[in-house]
């Protein structure tokens, strides 16, 4: 009986502490030091807030570089990955239909097809993709825009980012930065 | 594979190392009450949180007060998580309307957080509203590992003292487990994570206006106070569905590194805190040699068998490299492998992948390491499993090389060695039933997200996962179903609270018995040697125990991809 009390005040006292102003005392150190990270790294353009520079969205225009392909359709509210097995007669259909999607430029080997270009994110809204994926987008995006491949060639460059420190992770490119920095060339 | 590659998974496991050691030492001056740094700030708090919940500090408890006090502060706990998931819908801060949860799913996420698994059969961003997130995860996140860890020092207790039945207050090591350790750490890292981009907001979901036209609605909420716990207390329990592959939960390489190394700082510390526990830092050296091995090796296992990719794809559709399926760019390979060993490891459960997009060999090793479950383990309970392992390999050693089995000075009876295989047996009885029942009724083969072998394994890796207190998956399994809910929530319980209480009565019994000096007849236990033995017994018992059903899943599934064929 005294374990029993002792249990329920324990769990009262620590659900304040733990459950509510430990978090709130962060939201608002957060909020004081990190605003624009607290609030989920949102991007403005042309006045208005377009989405997270963390959180990749559909792109249906071949004017635009493509951004991994995602089993849940970008629902930046319901993330998720395919779950196909190795051996799952699903996952090629999949890969399948996204590489039919990936209107690559003619005569490109299919050995030369970064796997990352096809194969879907494990969030289903990774917002990032390998340098050779963005340079296999350039003739696309070229013949859609007008832009000149030199100047997409050299764009990706800009905004390829390194491992961390030069050692953890991958060379990559964010789809945000490329997108915008294409919107902003085009006057948006 | 590259040098490179490797080079990013040792040093984080350097670090990791380096790390815990010293944490280590600190954790044993805060168990054994001597004065730590800010100790005056500390004590304040302390002997005012002992007078909210009505204790007295100055009081010793034998195993079995100390047991029934932990049991009834876990099912309170978890029945008040229960309520509030079962009426959150109708709670505040519910900005995104939320409905509460079915009794199932309710029973099941209060079984999995209260027990330190994290099992999730919700999705964060559609089934937890962020009062939740907040008052029931965050905090059982905490206290389920407090629970891990204050089992594990009163055991260390108990197989150290000299003739005493005491192995201290319960109530006293839960709150000093809060102050002292996970409630600073958590600050800290929860604050660090927010400048590396995870949200922290009371806010729900935000809808913009897509730049390809059309909108686009982003779950957020505070996702970093819950990360930081999530990840030093071993839960693995995301914020949202993708867990820490979410962009939100895990933004960068670097975020991953920090993930990794707070997932397993605890229970690396506590191998140190064992080795000054019996005085002897050699033990210690030694279970950081084969462990840490155990460890490294689990990650090249898996970095290596992504990189090498599916043949199947090559063969089918022309697309060679490495898996990229169910992962993410920012992580790499090699961080990603060592994420999967570690979580498995560390039984944390959190993921920066999706295990079950993993190829069969990938997938093998978080499988292996939950069944064997010990490479450092969960927080405090992990120890206990290492503990368990060292006496039955004493046990094994001595009748083999014909001394008294004795560890640490104490001698190893009838009782102990029962106990011991107990808390060992459940283990496999609890995975191997537990499946052999699903894949036999259809309730359990309604669910499976892939066919084939692969199903196979889905089923496996979620028991093993429940019965390890893990909580990661395979997630094409559907499990919020009746049938699931209830069986992975009792094999969850079951998995936790029979090898604890068996500890316990182990601790029990050795705490009253006589320490006798180590003489010429003593089998040593901190050797190189004896490493060697431990590991190969651990090796050994789980290989007969678990190599068939690893044929029938990953490795014919393995077999089946190499011969180029999609289904068996």
């Amino acid at each position: 009986m005294t374990n029993l009390l002792r249990s329920l005040r324990l769990t009262l006292v620590l659900v304040v502490i733990l459950g509510l102003v430990y978090p709130l005392v962060v939201t608002g150190f957060g909020r004081l030091l990190f605003p624009s990270q607290a609030n989920g790294s949102l991007v403005r353009f042309g006045g208005r807030i377009v989405g997270s520079r963390l959180i990749a969205q559909a792109v249906n225009v071949p004017g635009l570089f493509h951004p991994r392909p995602s089993a849940v359709k970008y629902a930046g509210n319901g993330s998720g990955g395919s779950n196909l097995g190795p051996t799952n007669p699903a996952l090629f259909r999949e890969v399948g239909s996204n590489l039919a999607a990936a209107d690559l430029p003619p005569g490109t080997k299919l050995s030369a097809v970064p796997p990352d270009m096809v194969e879907s994110s494990a969030s289903g809204l990774d917002p990032d993709i390998t340098p050779a994926n963005a340079r296999l987008q350039i003739p696309r995006i070229a013949r859609s825009t007008g832009l000149s491949r030199r100047w997409l060639w050299r764009l990706v460059l800009r905004e390829e980012t390194g491992p961390f420190l030069g050692l953890w992770g991958q060379p990559m490119v964010n789809v945000w930065r490329l997108n915008l920095a294409l919107l902003r060339k085009s006057g948006g | 594979m590259t040098l490179q590659g490797s080079l990013q998974i040792v040093l984080v496991v350097a670090i990791l190392l380096l790390l815990a050691i010293p944490l280590g030492n600190y954790l044993y001056r805060v168990f054994t009450g001597k004065t730590v740094w800010f100790e005056g700030g500390f004590a304040a708090v302390e002997r005012g949180l002992y007078r909210l919940v009505g204790v007295n500090p100055s009081v010793e408890m034998d195993w079995k007060a100390y047991l029934k006090a932990l049991l009834m502060v876990n099912f309170v706990m978890a029945l008040f998580a229960y309520l509030i998931f079962r009426t959150m819908g109708r709670l505040p801060l519910n900005p995104d309307h939320i409905p509460s949860m079915s009794w199932p799913l309710a029973f099941n996420t209060a079984a999995s957080f209260v027990s330190n698994t994290d099992w999730q059969n919700y999705a964060g961003e559609s089934q937890m509203t962020i009062l939740g997130q907040m008052v029931a995860i965050t905090f059982l996140q905490f206290t389920s590992v407090v629970t891990g860890l204050v089992a594990a020092v009163a055991f260390l207790r108990g197989m150290t003292n000299r003739k005493s039945p005491n192995i201290g207050n319960f109530w006293v090591d839960f709150i000093r487990s809060i102050t002292r350790l996970f409630l600073p750490l958590s600050f800290l890292l929860a604050i660090v994570f927010v400048g590396l981009g995870l949200p922290q907001t009371l806010d729900g979901a935000v809808t913009v206006h897509a730049l390809g036209g059309g909108a686009q609605t982003i779950s957020r909420g505070p996702v970093a106070s819950l990360e930081a716990i999530k990840q030093l207390g071993t839960n693995g329990g995301g914020y949202f569905n993708a867990n820490s592959a979410h962009p939100y939960e895990d933004p960068s390489a670097l975020t991953t590194v920090l993930e990794i190394i707070a997932m397993g700082l605890i229970p690396t510390a506590l191998v140190a805190t064992f080795g000054k526990f019996i005085g002897n830092r050699r033990q210690a050296v030694v279970l950081y040699v084969f462990l840490a091995a155990m460890l490294l090796g689990g990650a090249f296992f898996v970095y290596g068998a992504e990189v090498a990719g599916n043949p199947l794809l090559h063969h089918l559709l022309g697309i060679g490299g490495p898996n990229m399926e169910g992962k993410e760019v920012r992580f790499g390979l090699p961080l990603t492998g060592l994420f999967t060993a570690a979580t498995t490891a560390f039984t944390t459960g959190a993921v920066n992948a999706m295990h079950d997009s993993l190829t069969p060999l990938g997938g093998m090793l978080p499988l292996v390491f939950m069944l064997l479950n010990m490479v450092f383990g969960g927080v405090g309970v992990g120890l206990l499993n290492i503990l368990m392992f060292l006496l039955i390999t004493v046990f094994i050693a001595g009748l083999m090389v014909g001394r008294t089995p004795e560890i640490f000075g104490k001698k190893i009876e009838v009782r102990e060695v029962k106990l011991a295989t107990i808390s060992m047996l459940v283990h496999p009885f609890l995975i191997l039933g537990a499946t052999a029942v699903a894949v036999a009724v259809p309730a359990g083969l309604a669910a499976l997200g892939n066919p084939g072998l692969h199903g196979f394994t889905e089923v496996l890796y979620a028991y093993s996962s429940a019965a390890a207190n893990n909580g990661s998956a395979f997630a094409g399994l559907a499990g919020n179903t009746l049938f699931y809910n209830l069986t992975i929530g009792m094999v969850i319980l079951l998995g936790r609270y029979v090898s604890i209480i068996a500890m316990f009565a182990i601790a029990g019994s050795l705490a009253i018995k006589p320490v006798t000096p180590a003489g010429l007849g003593t089998l040593r236990t901190d050797t190189f040697t004896f490493g060697g033995v431990f590991v190969a017994v651990v090796l050994v018992v789980s290989a007969l125990t678990f190599f068939p059903v690893l044929a029938i899943g990953p490795v014919a599934e393995h077999l089946q991809m190499v011969a180029g064929k999609l289904l068996p």
